[in-house]
Protein backbone atom coordinates (compact mmCIF):
# COMPACT_ATOMS: atom_id res chain seq x y z
CA UNK A 1 0.00 0.00 0.00
CA UNK A 2 1.20 3.31 -0.59
CA UNK A 3 1.28 6.14 2.68
CA UNK A 4 -2.75 7.55 1.89
CA UNK A 5 -3.99 3.90 1.57
CA UNK A 6 -2.26 2.53 4.70
CA UNK A 7 -3.78 6.12 6.65
CA UNK A 8 -7.24 5.20 5.28
CA UNK A 9 -6.77 1.45 6.57
CA UNK A 10 -5.76 2.01 9.72
CA UNK A 11 -8.52 4.92 10.29
CA UNK A 12 -11.20 2.66 9.08
CA UNK A 13 -10.00 -0.69 11.09
CA UNK A 14 -8.88 -2.17 8.12
CA UNK A 15 -5.77 -4.12 7.11
CA UNK A 16 -5.49 -3.29 4.18
CA UNK A 17 -7.43 -0.81 1.45
CA UNK A 18 -8.13 -1.11 -2.49
CA UNK A 19 -8.78 2.16 -4.35
CA UNK A 20 -12.18 2.30 -5.54
CA UNK A 21 -13.42 0.65 -2.00
CA UNK A 22 -15.49 2.73 0.30
CA UNK A 23 -14.60 3.19 3.96
CA UNK A 24 -15.72 4.85 7.14
CA UNK A 25 -12.88 6.56 8.41
CA UNK A 26 -13.07 7.69 12.15
CA UNK A 27 -11.95 11.36 11.61
CA UNK A 28 -9.15 12.59 13.99
CA UNK A 29 -9.61 16.33 13.61
CA UNK A 30 -12.45 18.55 12.11
CA UNK A 31 -11.25 22.04 11.35
CA UNK A 32 -14.15 25.12 10.20
CA UNK A 33 -13.74 28.86 9.59
CA UNK A 34 -16.10 31.59 9.39
CA UNK A 35 -17.31 31.62 6.25
CA UNK A 36 -18.24 27.65 6.21
CA UNK A 37 -18.56 27.00 9.90
CA UNK A 38 -22.18 28.91 10.75
CA UNK A 39 -23.73 26.48 7.69
CA UNK A 40 -22.12 23.67 9.23
CA UNK A 41 -23.71 24.90 12.89
CA UNK A 42 -26.79 25.59 11.20
CA UNK A 43 -26.92 22.13 9.63
CA UNK A 44 -25.63 20.45 12.86
CA UNK A 45 -28.36 22.26 15.23
CA UNK A 46 -31.01 21.03 12.25
CA UNK A 47 -29.70 16.89 12.50
CA UNK A 48 -30.71 17.37 16.37
CA UNK A 49 -27.31 16.31 18.42
CA UNK A 50 -27.04 18.37 21.28
CA UNK A 51 -23.19 17.05 21.25
CA UNK A 52 -20.69 17.30 19.13
CA UNK A 53 -19.20 13.95 18.81
CA UNK A 54 -15.51 14.59 20.96
CA UNK A 55 -15.16 18.55 21.55
CA UNK A 56 -11.44 18.05 21.61
CA UNK A 57 -11.16 16.78 17.91
CA UNK A 58 -12.89 20.32 17.13
CA UNK A 59 -10.81 23.25 16.01
CA UNK A 60 -12.64 26.58 15.26
CA UNK A 61 -10.55 29.29 13.16
CA UNK A 62 -11.93 32.90 12.33
CA UNK A 63 -9.88 33.96 8.98
CA UNK A 64 -11.36 34.92 6.06
CA UNK A 65 -13.61 37.69 6.91
CA UNK A 66 -11.26 39.24 9.76
CA UNK A 67 -11.60 41.78 11.44
CA UNK A 68 -15.16 41.96 10.30
CA UNK A 69 -15.53 44.53 7.60
CA UNK A 70 -19.72 43.93 7.62
CA UNK A 71 -22.34 43.47 9.72
CA UNK A 72 -23.04 40.12 8.26
CA UNK A 73 -19.79 39.05 8.83
CA UNK A 74 -20.02 39.94 12.39
CA UNK A 75 -22.71 37.58 13.03
CA UNK A 76 -20.74 34.68 11.11
CA UNK A 77 -18.04 35.72 13.86
CA UNK A 78 -20.44 35.36 16.65
CA UNK A 79 -22.06 32.51 15.71
CA UNK A 80 -18.59 30.50 15.69
CA UNK A 81 -17.80 32.18 19.05
CA UNK A 82 -21.23 30.69 20.68
CA UNK A 83 -21.15 27.41 19.36
CA UNK A 84 -17.31 27.42 20.28
CA UNK A 85 -18.48 28.56 24.06
CA UNK A 86 -21.70 26.19 23.67
CA UNK A 87 -19.57 22.97 22.42
CA UNK A 88 -16.52 24.37 24.70
CA UNK A 89 -14.33 24.21 21.22
CA UNK A 90 -10.76 25.33 20.91
CA UNK A 91 -11.33 28.45 18.94
CA UNK A 92 -8.69 30.84 17.43
CA UNK A 93 -10.32 33.91 17.44
CA UNK A 94 -9.26 37.83 15.71
CA UNK A 95 -5.84 38.43 16.55
CA UNK A 96 -5.14 35.17 17.98
CA UNK A 97 -4.51 32.53 15.27
CA UNK A 98 -4.53 33.46 11.43
CA UNK A 99 -5.05 31.58 8.62
CA UNK A 100 -6.66 28.26 9.75
CA UNK A 101 -3.90 26.16 7.09
CA UNK A 102 -1.21 27.77 9.25
CA UNK A 103 -2.56 27.88 12.70
CA UNK A 104 -3.56 23.99 12.46
CA UNK A 105 0.05 22.55 11.99
CA UNK A 106 1.53 25.77 13.75
CA UNK A 107 -0.47 25.15 17.57
CA UNK A 108 -0.12 21.27 17.09
CA UNK A 109 -3.51 20.12 15.34
CA UNK A 110 -1.95 17.76 12.81
CA UNK A 111 -0.07 14.60 13.37
CA UNK A 112 1.52 12.32 10.78
CA UNK A 113 -0.61 9.66 9.77
CA UNK A 114 -3.84 11.67 11.11
CA UNK A 115 -7.48 11.97 9.07
CA UNK A 116 -7.89 15.46 9.34
CA UNK A 117 -10.76 17.00 7.51
CA UNK A 118 -11.58 20.76 7.16
CA UNK A 119 -14.56 23.19 5.67
CA UNK A 120 -11.87 24.44 3.82
CA UNK A 121 -10.90 23.55 0.35
CA UNK A 122 -7.39 24.13 0.95
CA UNK A 123 -7.31 21.26 3.88
CA UNK A 124 -4.91 19.17 2.28
CA UNK A 125 -2.08 21.46 3.15
CA UNK A 126 -1.36 19.07 6.11
CA UNK A 127 -0.19 16.46 3.42
CA UNK A 128 3.05 18.15 4.15
CA UNK A 129 3.20 16.55 7.55
CA UNK A 130 2.42 13.05 6.12
CA UNK A 131 -1.53 13.30 7.42
CA UNK A 132 -4.08 12.42 5.09
CA UNK A 133 -6.49 15.76 4.78
CA UNK A 134 -9.27 16.64 2.47
CA UNK A 135 -11.45 19.38 2.59
CA UNK A 136 -15.52 19.30 3.34
CA UNK A 137 -18.48 21.13 2.52
CA UNK A 138 -20.24 22.33 5.83
CA UNK A 139 -23.17 19.82 5.89
CA UNK A 140 -20.43 17.22 5.94
CA UNK A 141 -18.85 18.93 8.68
CA UNK A 142 -21.66 18.65 10.41
CA UNK A 143 -22.32 15.37 9.86
CA UNK A 144 -18.77 14.69 11.45
CA UNK A 145 -19.42 17.15 14.19
CA UNK A 146 -22.04 14.32 15.23
CA UNK A 147 -20.37 10.55 14.46
CA UNK A 148 -16.94 11.30 14.13
CA UNK A 149 -17.19 9.89 10.83
CA UNK A 150 -16.76 9.96 7.34
CA UNK A 151 -16.74 7.88 4.29
CA UNK A 152 -14.37 7.99 1.81
CA UNK A 153 -13.58 6.36 -1.79
CA UNK A 154 -9.53 4.53 -1.36
CA UNK A 155 -8.61 7.33 -4.25
CA UNK A 156 -6.11 5.74 -6.80
CA UNK A 157 -2.53 8.02 -6.41
CA UNK A 158 -0.32 9.69 -8.84
CA UNK A 159 3.32 9.37 -7.71
CA UNK A 160 5.32 12.38 -8.76
CA UNK A 161 9.17 12.07 -8.44
CA UNK A 162 10.86 15.75 -8.47
CA UNK A 163 14.84 15.83 -8.36
CA UNK A 164 17.24 18.37 -8.92
CA UNK A 165 18.40 21.32 -7.38
CA UNK A 166 16.14 24.99 -7.45
CA UNK A 167 18.11 27.70 -9.58
CA UNK A 168 18.50 31.14 -7.42
CA UNK A 169 14.49 32.63 -6.50
CA UNK A 170 13.16 29.69 -8.30
CA UNK A 171 10.77 27.81 -5.49
CA UNK A 172 8.50 25.22 -4.66
CA UNK A 173 6.30 27.48 -5.80
CA UNK A 174 7.15 28.09 -9.17
CA UNK A 175 7.54 23.72 -8.89
CA UNK A 176 3.54 23.09 -8.19
CA UNK A 177 2.89 25.84 -10.71
CA UNK A 178 4.41 24.00 -13.39
CA UNK A 179 2.85 20.52 -11.71
CA UNK A 180 -0.46 22.02 -12.62
CA UNK A 181 0.65 23.36 -15.55
CA UNK A 182 1.59 20.05 -17.03
CA UNK A 183 -1.05 17.76 -15.27
CA UNK A 184 -3.79 20.20 -15.86
CA UNK A 185 -6.30 21.20 -13.43
CA UNK A 186 -8.38 17.99 -13.20
CA UNK A 187 -5.19 16.30 -14.08
CA UNK A 188 -5.49 14.38 -10.70
CA UNK A 189 -9.44 14.63 -10.37
CA UNK A 190 -10.75 11.88 -7.36
CA UNK A 191 -6.99 10.95 -6.91
CA UNK A 192 -4.50 11.23 -4.59
CA UNK A 193 -1.39 13.17 -5.13
CA UNK A 194 2.06 11.93 -3.18
CA UNK A 195 5.18 13.78 -3.88
CA UNK A 196 8.54 12.15 -3.59
CA UNK A 197 12.12 12.41 -5.09
CA UNK A 198 14.75 14.14 -3.77
CA UNK A 199 14.00 17.94 -4.23
CA UNK A 200 10.86 17.16 -2.24
CA UNK A 201 13.06 15.30 0.50
CA UNK A 202 15.57 18.33 1.04
CA UNK A 203 12.73 20.96 0.60
CA UNK A 204 11.44 22.76 3.93
CA UNK A 205 8.49 22.28 5.60
CA UNK A 206 7.34 25.46 4.42
CA UNK A 207 7.86 24.51 0.58
CA UNK A 208 6.08 21.40 1.44
CA UNK A 209 3.15 23.06 2.63
CA UNK A 210 2.77 25.04 -0.31
CA UNK A 211 3.00 22.28 -2.60
CA UNK A 212 0.64 20.27 -0.89
CA UNK A 213 -1.57 23.18 -0.25
CA UNK A 214 -1.87 23.40 -4.44
CA UNK A 215 -2.58 19.26 -4.55
CA UNK A 216 -6.67 20.25 -4.93
CA UNK A 217 -5.59 22.90 -7.58
CA UNK A 218 -5.24 19.90 -10.18
CA UNK A 219 -8.29 18.35 -8.50
CA UNK A 220 -6.87 16.01 -6.14
CA UNK A 221 -8.51 14.64 -2.72
CA UNK A 222 -5.43 14.34 -1.05
CA UNK A 223 -1.60 15.70 -1.43
CA UNK A 224 1.19 13.78 0.42
CA UNK A 225 4.79 13.89 1.74
CA UNK A 226 6.22 10.59 3.54
CA UNK A 227 7.09 12.60 6.95
CA UNK A 228 10.86 12.57 7.74
CA UNK A 229 13.17 13.87 10.23
CA UNK A 230 12.26 17.30 9.05
CA UNK A 231 8.75 16.89 10.22
CA UNK A 232 9.65 15.40 13.43
CA UNK A 233 11.70 18.67 13.93
CA UNK A 234 9.42 21.05 13.05
CA UNK A 235 6.60 19.34 15.24
CA UNK A 236 7.77 18.23 18.01
CA UNK A 237 7.86 22.00 19.83
CA UNK A 238 4.55 21.85 19.00
CA UNK A 239 2.41 18.87 20.08
CA UNK A 240 2.62 17.17 23.21
CA UNK A 241 3.43 13.57 22.35
CA UNK A 242 4.65 12.89 18.39
CA UNK A 243 3.99 9.22 17.56
CA UNK A 244 6.01 6.96 15.70
CA UNK A 245 5.72 6.85 12.33
CA UNK A 246 8.71 5.29 10.66
CA UNK A 247 6.36 2.85 9.57
CA UNK A 248 4.21 5.88 7.71
CA UNK A 249 6.22 5.38 4.41
CA UNK A 250 5.08 3.76 1.16
CA UNK A 251 5.64 0.39 0.66
CA UNK A 252 8.58 -0.74 -2.38
CA UNK A 253 5.80 -2.19 -4.20
CA UNK A 254 2.90 0.21 -3.73
CA UNK A 255 0.38 0.82 -6.55
CA UNK A 256 0.39 3.96 -8.43
CA UNK A 257 -2.06 4.63 -11.17
CA UNK A 258 0.47 7.07 -13.08
CA UNK A 259 4.42 8.09 -11.87
CA UNK A 260 5.37 11.56 -13.20
CA UNK A 261 8.88 12.86 -13.14
CA UNK A 262 10.09 16.31 -13.37
CA UNK A 263 13.58 17.68 -12.68
CA UNK A 264 13.65 21.63 -10.95
CA UNK A 265 17.48 22.36 -12.26
CA UNK A 266 16.44 24.44 -14.83
CA UNK A 267 13.03 25.58 -13.90
CA UNK A 268 12.26 29.20 -14.64
CA UNK A 269 10.27 30.88 -12.18
CA UNK A 270 6.36 29.80 -13.21
CA UNK A 271 3.25 31.86 -13.89
CA UNK A 272 -0.23 30.81 -14.15
CA UNK A 273 -1.92 33.34 -16.17
CA UNK A 274 -5.82 34.17 -16.14
CA UNK A 275 -8.24 32.62 -15.94
CA UNK A 276 -7.26 28.95 -14.88
CA UNK A 277 -4.57 27.22 -12.64
CA UNK A 278 -3.44 25.57 -15.24
CA UNK A 279 -2.58 28.55 -17.73
CA UNK A 280 0.92 28.29 -16.59
CA UNK A 281 4.22 29.62 -18.69
CA UNK A 282 7.84 30.29 -17.82
CA UNK A 283 8.03 33.85 -16.66
CA UNK A 284 10.27 34.81 -20.39
CA UNK A 285 7.14 33.46 -21.94
CA UNK A 286 4.82 35.87 -20.45
CA UNK A 287 5.48 39.00 -21.97
CA UNK A 288 5.30 42.58 -20.59
CA UNK A 289 2.51 42.64 -18.14
CA UNK A 290 1.82 45.80 -16.24
CA UNK A 291 0.24 45.19 -12.77
CA UNK A 292 -2.02 47.32 -10.56
CA UNK A 293 -1.95 45.28 -7.41
CA UNK A 294 0.87 42.60 -6.14
CA UNK A 295 -0.27 40.34 -3.14
CA UNK A 296 2.27 38.22 -0.65
CA UNK A 297 0.62 36.64 1.61
CA UNK A 298 -2.21 33.23 2.14
CA UNK A 299 -2.18 29.94 2.97
CA UNK A 300 0.02 29.00 0.03
CA UNK A 301 2.79 31.76 0.60
CA UNK A 302 2.49 33.39 3.67
CA UNK A 303 5.07 31.82 5.52
CA UNK A 304 8.26 33.21 7.11
CA UNK A 305 10.33 31.70 4.11
CA UNK A 306 7.81 33.50 1.75
CA UNK A 307 8.69 37.19 3.25
CA UNK A 308 12.30 36.73 4.19
CA UNK A 309 12.43 35.73 0.36
CA UNK A 310 10.20 38.77 -0.47
CA UNK A 311 11.74 41.23 1.63
CA UNK A 312 15.26 40.41 0.29
CA UNK A 313 14.31 41.44 -2.82
CA UNK A 314 12.57 44.63 -1.66
CA UNK A 315 14.92 46.10 1.06
CA UNK A 316 16.19 49.58 0.11
CA UNK A 317 13.76 49.48 -2.83
CA UNK A 318 10.46 51.39 -3.33
CA UNK A 319 7.29 49.86 -4.66
CA UNK A 320 7.02 51.35 -8.18
CA UNK A 321 4.53 54.42 -8.23
CA UNK A 322 0.93 53.51 -9.12
CA UNK A 323 1.10 49.89 -7.51
CA UNK A 324 -0.30 48.78 -4.40
CA UNK A 325 1.83 46.05 -2.68
CA UNK A 326 0.06 44.18 0.09
CA UNK A 327 2.05 41.60 2.41
CA UNK A 328 0.16 39.51 4.93
CA UNK A 329 1.93 37.35 7.20
CA UNK A 330 -0.21 33.71 7.45
CA UNK A 331 -0.60 33.97 11.55
CA UNK A 332 0.14 35.87 14.18
CA UNK A 333 3.40 34.10 15.41
CA UNK A 334 4.66 34.52 11.92
CA UNK A 335 3.98 38.54 12.16
CA UNK A 336 5.38 38.75 15.36
CA UNK A 337 8.54 37.21 13.76
CA UNK A 338 8.63 39.19 10.61
CA UNK A 339 8.62 41.70 13.19
CA UNK A 340 11.47 40.74 15.10
CA UNK A 341 13.48 40.27 12.29
CA UNK A 342 12.50 43.47 10.77
CA UNK A 343 10.83 42.54 7.43
CA UNK A 344 7.98 44.79 8.53
CA UNK A 345 10.50 47.65 8.34
CA UNK A 346 11.42 46.39 4.67
CA UNK A 347 8.09 45.94 3.39
CA UNK A 348 6.81 49.20 4.75
CA UNK A 349 9.69 51.35 4.36
CA UNK A 350 9.37 49.96 0.47
CA UNK A 351 5.72 51.37 0.16
CA UNK A 352 4.03 48.39 0.89
CA UNK A 353 0.74 48.01 3.58
CA UNK A 354 1.51 44.86 5.87
CA UNK A 355 -1.94 43.70 7.12
CA UNK A 356 -3.25 42.14 9.92
CA UNK A 357 -3.03 37.98 9.84
CA UNK A 358 -5.40 36.73 7.35
CA UNK A 359 -6.63 35.16 3.69
CA UNK A 360 -6.98 38.77 2.57
CA UNK A 361 -7.56 39.22 -0.96
CA UNK A 362 -7.08 35.77 -2.06
CA UNK A 363 -10.72 34.70 -2.10
CA UNK A 364 -12.16 38.07 -2.98
CA UNK A 365 -14.42 39.00 0.10
CA UNK A 366 -12.77 41.04 2.70
CA UNK A 367 -9.61 43.49 1.65
CA UNK A 368 -7.72 44.63 -1.39
CA UNK A 369 -10.13 43.80 -4.51
CA UNK A 370 -9.64 44.67 -7.91
CA UNK A 371 -11.21 47.02 -9.93
CA UNK A 372 -12.63 46.09 -13.42
CA UNK A 373 -9.66 46.07 -15.66
CA UNK A 374 -6.87 45.95 -12.81
CA UNK A 375 -4.15 43.23 -12.76
CA UNK A 376 -2.67 41.38 -9.55
CA UNK A 377 -0.05 39.46 -9.44
CA UNK A 378 -0.55 37.28 -6.10
CA UNK A 379 1.52 34.19 -4.23
CA UNK A 380 -2.52 32.96 -3.24
CA UNK A 381 -3.97 30.04 -5.04
CA UNK A 382 -6.43 31.00 -7.55
CA UNK A 383 -6.93 33.08 -10.36
CA UNK A 384 -10.26 32.07 -11.40
CA UNK A 385 -12.70 34.92 -13.34
CA UNK A 386 -13.74 37.23 -10.34
CA UNK A 387 -12.05 35.72 -7.57
CA UNK A 388 -10.19 38.80 -6.77
CA UNK A 389 -12.99 41.23 -6.98
CA UNK A 390 -14.62 42.43 -10.49
CA UNK A 391 -14.97 39.85 -12.97
CA UNK A 392 -12.95 41.96 -15.28
CA UNK A 393 -10.13 41.97 -13.37
CA UNK A 394 -6.65 39.43 -14.36
CA UNK A 395 -4.64 37.54 -11.52
CA UNK A 396 -1.63 36.07 -12.32
CA UNK A 397 -0.49 33.37 -9.67
CA UNK A 398 3.57 33.18 -8.81
CA UNK A 399 5.67 33.01 -6.29
CA UNK A 400 6.54 35.86 -3.64
CA UNK A 401 10.58 36.30 -4.96
CA UNK A 402 8.38 37.38 -8.49
CA UNK A 403 5.45 39.20 -6.06
CA UNK A 404 8.39 41.13 -5.36
CA UNK A 405 10.26 41.86 -8.32
CA UNK A 406 7.34 42.37 -9.70
CA UNK A 407 5.91 45.23 -7.37
CA UNK A 408 9.66 46.89 -7.84
CA UNK A 409 9.24 47.18 -11.67
CA UNK A 410 5.57 47.56 -11.83
CA UNK A 411 4.95 44.64 -14.25
CA UNK A 412 5.24 40.60 -14.17
CA UNK A 413 9.47 40.56 -13.49
CA UNK A 414 11.87 37.77 -12.83
CA UNK A 415 13.69 38.89 -9.71
CA UNK A 416 17.19 37.70 -11.14
CA UNK A 417 16.50 40.97 -13.39
CA UNK A 418 15.51 43.42 -9.99
CA UNK A 419 18.43 42.28 -8.55
CA UNK A 420 21.22 42.41 -11.54
CA UNK A 421 19.78 46.13 -11.90
CA UNK A 422 21.38 46.94 -8.59
CA UNK B 1 -38.19 16.98 1.22
CA UNK B 2 -38.17 13.85 -0.56
CA UNK B 3 -36.92 13.76 -3.50
CA UNK B 4 -38.41 12.50 -7.43
CA UNK B 5 -36.10 9.71 -8.72
CA UNK B 6 -37.15 11.35 -12.22
CA UNK B 7 -36.54 14.36 -13.64
CA UNK B 8 -37.46 16.35 -16.77
CA UNK B 9 -36.29 19.93 -17.40
CA UNK B 10 -35.00 22.20 -20.26
CA UNK B 11 -31.26 22.12 -19.82
CA UNK B 12 -28.34 25.04 -19.63
CA UNK B 13 -25.09 23.70 -21.04
CA UNK B 14 -21.88 25.55 -19.87
CA UNK B 15 -18.11 24.63 -20.28
CA UNK B 16 -14.99 22.78 -19.12
CA UNK B 17 -13.74 23.41 -15.15
CA UNK B 18 -16.84 25.67 -13.87
CA UNK B 19 -15.52 26.86 -10.84
CA UNK B 20 -17.31 27.71 -7.70
CA UNK B 21 -16.00 31.24 -7.74
CA UNK B 22 -17.96 31.45 -11.17
CA UNK B 23 -20.78 29.63 -9.53
CA UNK B 24 -21.14 31.39 -6.65
CA UNK B 25 -18.45 34.40 -5.95
CA UNK B 26 -16.53 35.06 -2.45
CA UNK B 27 -17.98 38.52 -1.73
CA UNK B 28 -21.57 36.63 -1.26
CA UNK B 29 -20.50 34.00 1.25
CA UNK B 30 -21.62 36.34 4.23
CA UNK B 31 -25.26 35.77 2.82
CA UNK B 32 -26.75 32.76 5.67
CA UNK B 33 -30.27 32.87 3.40
CA UNK B 34 -30.23 30.59 0.56
CA UNK B 35 -32.46 32.37 -1.67
CA UNK B 36 -30.07 35.16 -1.40
CA UNK B 37 -27.73 32.97 -2.84
CA UNK B 38 -29.36 31.41 -5.82
CA UNK B 39 -30.22 35.32 -6.86
CA UNK B 40 -26.44 35.48 -7.76
CA UNK B 41 -25.60 31.86 -8.86
CA UNK B 42 -23.40 32.11 -11.86
CA UNK B 43 -23.68 35.58 -12.60
CA UNK B 44 -20.67 36.03 -13.35
CA UNK B 45 -20.73 34.03 -16.46
CA UNK B 46 -24.33 34.69 -16.99
CA UNK B 47 -26.51 37.62 -15.76
CA UNK B 48 -29.64 36.19 -16.98
CA UNK B 49 -29.01 32.57 -15.79
CA UNK B 50 -31.04 33.11 -13.06
CA UNK B 51 -33.97 34.30 -15.18
CA UNK B 52 -33.41 31.74 -17.55
CA UNK B 53 -33.47 28.97 -14.59
CA UNK B 54 -36.43 29.80 -13.33
CA UNK B 55 -39.15 27.65 -14.14
CA UNK B 56 -36.72 24.79 -13.51
CA UNK B 57 -33.50 23.32 -15.12
CA UNK B 58 -31.06 20.60 -15.54
CA UNK B 59 -27.48 22.11 -15.55
CA UNK B 60 -25.04 20.04 -18.12
CA UNK B 61 -21.34 20.82 -17.70
CA UNK B 62 -18.22 19.81 -18.98
CA UNK B 63 -15.05 18.22 -16.95
CA UNK B 64 -13.98 19.28 -13.53
CA UNK B 65 -17.60 21.28 -12.90
CA UNK B 66 -17.23 22.69 -9.54
CA UNK B 67 -14.07 22.81 -9.25
CA UNK B 68 -12.66 24.80 -6.35
CA UNK B 69 -13.21 26.12 -3.12
CA UNK B 70 -15.15 23.81 -0.42
CA UNK B 71 -17.66 26.42 -0.41
CA UNK B 72 -21.16 24.84 0.15
CA UNK B 73 -23.18 27.97 -0.99
CA UNK B 74 -22.16 27.18 -4.28
CA UNK B 75 -24.50 24.18 -5.20
CA UNK B 76 -27.15 25.76 -2.39
CA UNK B 77 -27.19 29.12 -4.82
CA UNK B 78 -27.65 26.61 -8.07
CA UNK B 79 -30.46 24.63 -5.97
CA UNK B 80 -32.46 27.96 -5.12
CA UNK B 81 -31.98 29.23 -8.53
CA UNK B 82 -34.18 25.87 -9.97
CA UNK B 83 -31.23 23.98 -10.97
CA UNK B 84 -32.81 20.24 -10.55
CA UNK B 85 -29.85 18.50 -11.29
CA UNK B 86 -26.45 18.36 -12.60
CA UNK B 87 -25.01 16.02 -15.40
CA UNK B 88 -21.29 16.42 -15.98
CA UNK B 89 -18.41 14.37 -17.79
CA UNK B 90 -16.76 14.45 -14.50
CA UNK B 91 -17.45 16.52 -11.23
CA UNK B 92 -14.41 18.49 -8.45
CA UNK B 93 -14.92 16.13 -5.44
CA UNK B 94 -15.96 18.59 -2.71
CA UNK B 95 -18.81 19.92 -4.98
CA UNK B 96 -19.66 16.56 -5.48
CA UNK B 97 -19.95 15.44 -2.01
CA UNK B 98 -21.83 18.92 -1.08
CA UNK B 99 -24.40 18.77 -3.76
CA UNK B 100 -25.90 15.23 -2.43
CA UNK B 101 -25.30 16.47 0.79
CA UNK B 102 -27.59 19.00 0.59
CA UNK B 103 -30.07 17.37 -2.05
CA UNK B 104 -28.94 18.22 -5.23
CA UNK B 105 -28.59 15.39 -7.75
CA UNK B 106 -25.28 14.70 -9.67
CA UNK B 107 -24.68 12.07 -12.35
CA UNK B 108 -21.59 12.13 -13.60
CA UNK B 109 -22.19 11.15 -17.15
CA UNK B 110 -19.30 10.70 -20.37
CA UNK B 111 -20.20 12.37 -23.76
CA UNK B 112 -22.74 14.63 -21.93
CA UNK B 113 -21.40 17.60 -23.62
CA UNK B 114 -21.96 15.85 -26.96
CA UNK B 115 -25.33 14.99 -26.42
CA UNK B 116 -27.29 17.94 -25.19
CA UNK B 117 -27.64 21.88 -26.27
CA UNK B 118 -28.75 24.69 -24.40
CA UNK B 119 -32.49 24.28 -24.70
CA UNK B 120 -33.11 20.83 -24.86
CA UNK B 121 -35.42 19.15 -22.97
CA UNK B 122 -34.02 16.48 -20.55
CA UNK B 123 -35.09 13.41 -18.95
CA UNK B 124 -33.37 11.72 -16.24
CA UNK B 125 -33.40 8.76 -13.76
CA UNK B 126 -32.17 9.24 -10.76
CA UNK B 127 -32.30 5.75 -10.08
CA UNK B 128 -30.89 3.95 -12.93
CA UNK B 129 -28.13 6.77 -14.59
CA UNK B 130 -30.96 6.90 -17.31
CA UNK B 131 -30.13 9.99 -19.61
CA UNK B 132 -32.21 10.68 -22.81
CA UNK B 133 -32.31 13.98 -25.07
CA UNK B 134 -36.27 14.44 -25.57
CA UNK B 135 -35.23 16.85 -28.59
CA UNK B 136 -33.14 15.22 -30.32
CA UNK B 137 -34.91 12.22 -30.87
CA UNK B 138 -34.73 10.33 -27.44
CA UNK B 139 -31.30 9.53 -27.86
CA UNK B 140 -30.00 8.13 -24.53
CA UNK B 141 -26.77 8.78 -22.12
CA UNK B 142 -25.80 6.41 -19.55
CA UNK B 143 -24.95 7.86 -16.56
CA UNK B 144 -22.93 6.71 -13.51
CA UNK B 145 -25.40 4.90 -11.27
CA UNK B 146 -25.10 6.34 -7.52
CA UNK B 147 -24.07 3.75 -4.84
CA UNK B 148 -27.15 2.64 -2.91
CA UNK B 149 -25.48 4.66 0.30
CA UNK B 150 -25.25 7.89 -1.90
CA UNK B 151 -28.98 6.89 -3.56
CA UNK B 152 -31.03 6.71 0.02
CA UNK B 153 -28.69 10.22 1.17
CA UNK B 154 -30.53 12.13 -2.28
CA UNK B 155 -33.94 10.33 -1.58
CA UNK B 156 -34.42 11.32 1.76
CA UNK B 157 -33.61 14.83 0.99
CA UNK B 158 -29.70 15.24 1.45
CA UNK B 159 -27.39 14.18 4.65
CA UNK B 160 -29.25 16.65 7.24
CA UNK B 161 -32.77 14.22 6.86
CA UNK B 162 -30.52 10.98 6.04
CA UNK B 163 -28.85 11.28 9.58
CA UNK B 164 -31.94 12.98 11.70
CA UNK B 165 -33.98 9.22 9.99
CA UNK B 166 -30.93 7.59 11.09
CA UNK B 167 -30.57 8.74 14.49
CA UNK B 168 -34.60 8.31 15.11
CA UNK B 169 -34.27 4.54 14.11
CA UNK B 170 -31.44 4.01 16.66
CA UNK B 171 -29.53 2.86 13.70
CA UNK B 172 -25.59 2.97 13.78
CA UNK B 173 -24.52 6.39 12.22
Amino acid sequence: MNITEKILAKASNKTSVTPGEIVDANVDVLMTHDLTGPLAVESFKKIGAEKVWDNKKIVVILDHQIPAESIKAAELHKTMRQFAKEQKLRIYDVGRGGICHQVMPDQGHVLPGAVIVGSDSHTCTYGAFGAFSTGIGSTEAAAVMTTGKIWFKVPQSIKTVVNGKFSKYVTPKDLILNMIGKLGVDGAIYKSAEFTGSTIREMSISGRMTICNMAVEMGAKNGIIEPDDLTREYLQKRVNTLPDFAALKSDKDAQYEQIVEFDVSKMEPQIACPSSVDNVKPISEVGDVPIDQAFIGSCTNGRLEDLRLAAQILKGKKVKDGVRALVIPASQEIYKQALTEGLTEIFTDAGAIVCGSACGPCLGGHIGLLAANETCVSTSNRNFIGRMGSTQANVYLASPAVVAASAVTGKITNPTAVLEAQ
Amino acid sequence: MVMESKINAPAIKFGNNIDTDVILPGKYLVLVDPYELGKHALESLDTEFVNKAKNGVILVGGKNFGCGSSREQAPLALKYASVKCVIAETFARIFYRNAINIGLPVIECSGISDLVETGDEISVDLETGKIQNISNGNKSLQGTNLPPFIMEILTDGGLIENLRKKMKSNDRI
